[in-house]
């Protein structure tokens, strides 16, 4: 069974949430203080929360601790890295995911529930969805409004849409570029998504749509 | 030897600024006739280096800009022994 490490730095607070998520796709998980190793791990998740409270940007100084060269080489050996809200502003602050997040067009904090159209399937967290298909997970940031200036390098895994699966600006809650919300490296076995699926893993949250992301994680760690 | 860096961190050009957009609002309904107001970040810096200048423009381009929406400037200015 493949074992992820979810890790915590000072002011994560969703890894406990992940780590049951992953366990009930199947997975084995284990929350990873910022200052252990990640050996023996077949995968990572960077979970959402406000690390080190959002200072300078978001994500910017986890970005920067030293356990994010072994994040870096593990996915350097095509491993799983999914990183989610908070998570997904550290994988683009080091330079593992494309373009940036900033502070969102109205400029407040957004928790609610969006839906969101599938992009593409062909990543280590999507293969058990459908093209085209819609889902539906909630939003929890203040800084999520995606960014890149060169959009050739950027695979959209995740847009926002309504509940048709149509991309239109109203259903687009913090004016990111093209309706992003998770976006892959071109390997697919990294991945950024600034909705939160493990708030949405179990019918008594209001939506499993979530789910399925980990167990297209387990699946892939597999292989 | 010590100096002292002064960085200035701006939104790059054309990027919309929601922070400073609610703030020129806020100035508006005091009366001022704002056309544009922006929040860039200000950092002071006291640091000991050999090459300042190359230090105080890595520091920028490793954590306090971000390349990708940010331009940044500075001055240096020596602090002695």
């Amino acid at each position: 069974m493949p074992k992820f490490a979810v890790i915590v730095f000072p002011g994560t607070n969703c890894d406990f949430e992940t780590v049951e998520t992953i366990k009930k796709a199947g997975g084995k998980a284990e929350r990873v203080w910022y200052k252990e190793s990640l050996k023996d791990f077949d995968g990572v998740v960077l979970p959402g929360g406000f690390s080190y409270a959002d200072y300078l940007r978001g994500g910017a100084i986890s970005a920067r601790a030293e356990i994010m060269e072994e994040v870096k080489e593990l996915a350097k050996e095509g491993k799983p890295v999914l990183g989610i809200c908070n998570g997904f502003q550290i994988l683009t602050e080091a330079k593992l995911l494309p373009g940036a997040l900033r502070p969102n067009k109205i400029p407040r904090f957004l928790c609610r529930w969006i839906y969101l159209r599938v992009a593409v399937t062909e990543t280590a967290f999507t293969s058990f969805y459908k093209e085209g298909e819609v889902i539906r997970m909630p939003i929890a940031h203040a800084e999520g409004n995606y960014y890149a200036n060169n959009l050739s390098k950027v695979r959209i895994a995740f847009q926002y849409s309504n509940e048709n699966g149509e991309i239109i600006e109203d259903a687009n809650p913090n004016g990111s570029l093209l309706n992003i919300a998770g976006i892959s490296n071109e390997n697919g076995n990294v991945l950024g998504m600034m909705p939160h699926p493990e708030r949405a893993s179990d019918r008594w949250l209001g939506s499993e749509d979530g789910l399925r992301v980990f167990k297209s994680m387990v699946k892939y760690a597999k292989r | 030897m010590k100096y002292k860096a002064k960085i200035i961190v701006r939104l790059e050009e054309g990027l919309n600024d929601p922070e400073g957009r609610v703030i020129g609002k806020a100035l508006k309904n005091l009366g001022y006739k704002i056309a544009d107001l922006k929040v860039p970040k200000y950092f002071e810096v006291v640091f000991e280096s050999e090459n300042p200048e190359k230090d105080v423009e890595e520091m920028c381009r490793r954590l306090l800009a971000n390349p990708v929406i940010h331009t940044y400037e500075y001055q240096i200015e020596p602090l002695g022994e």
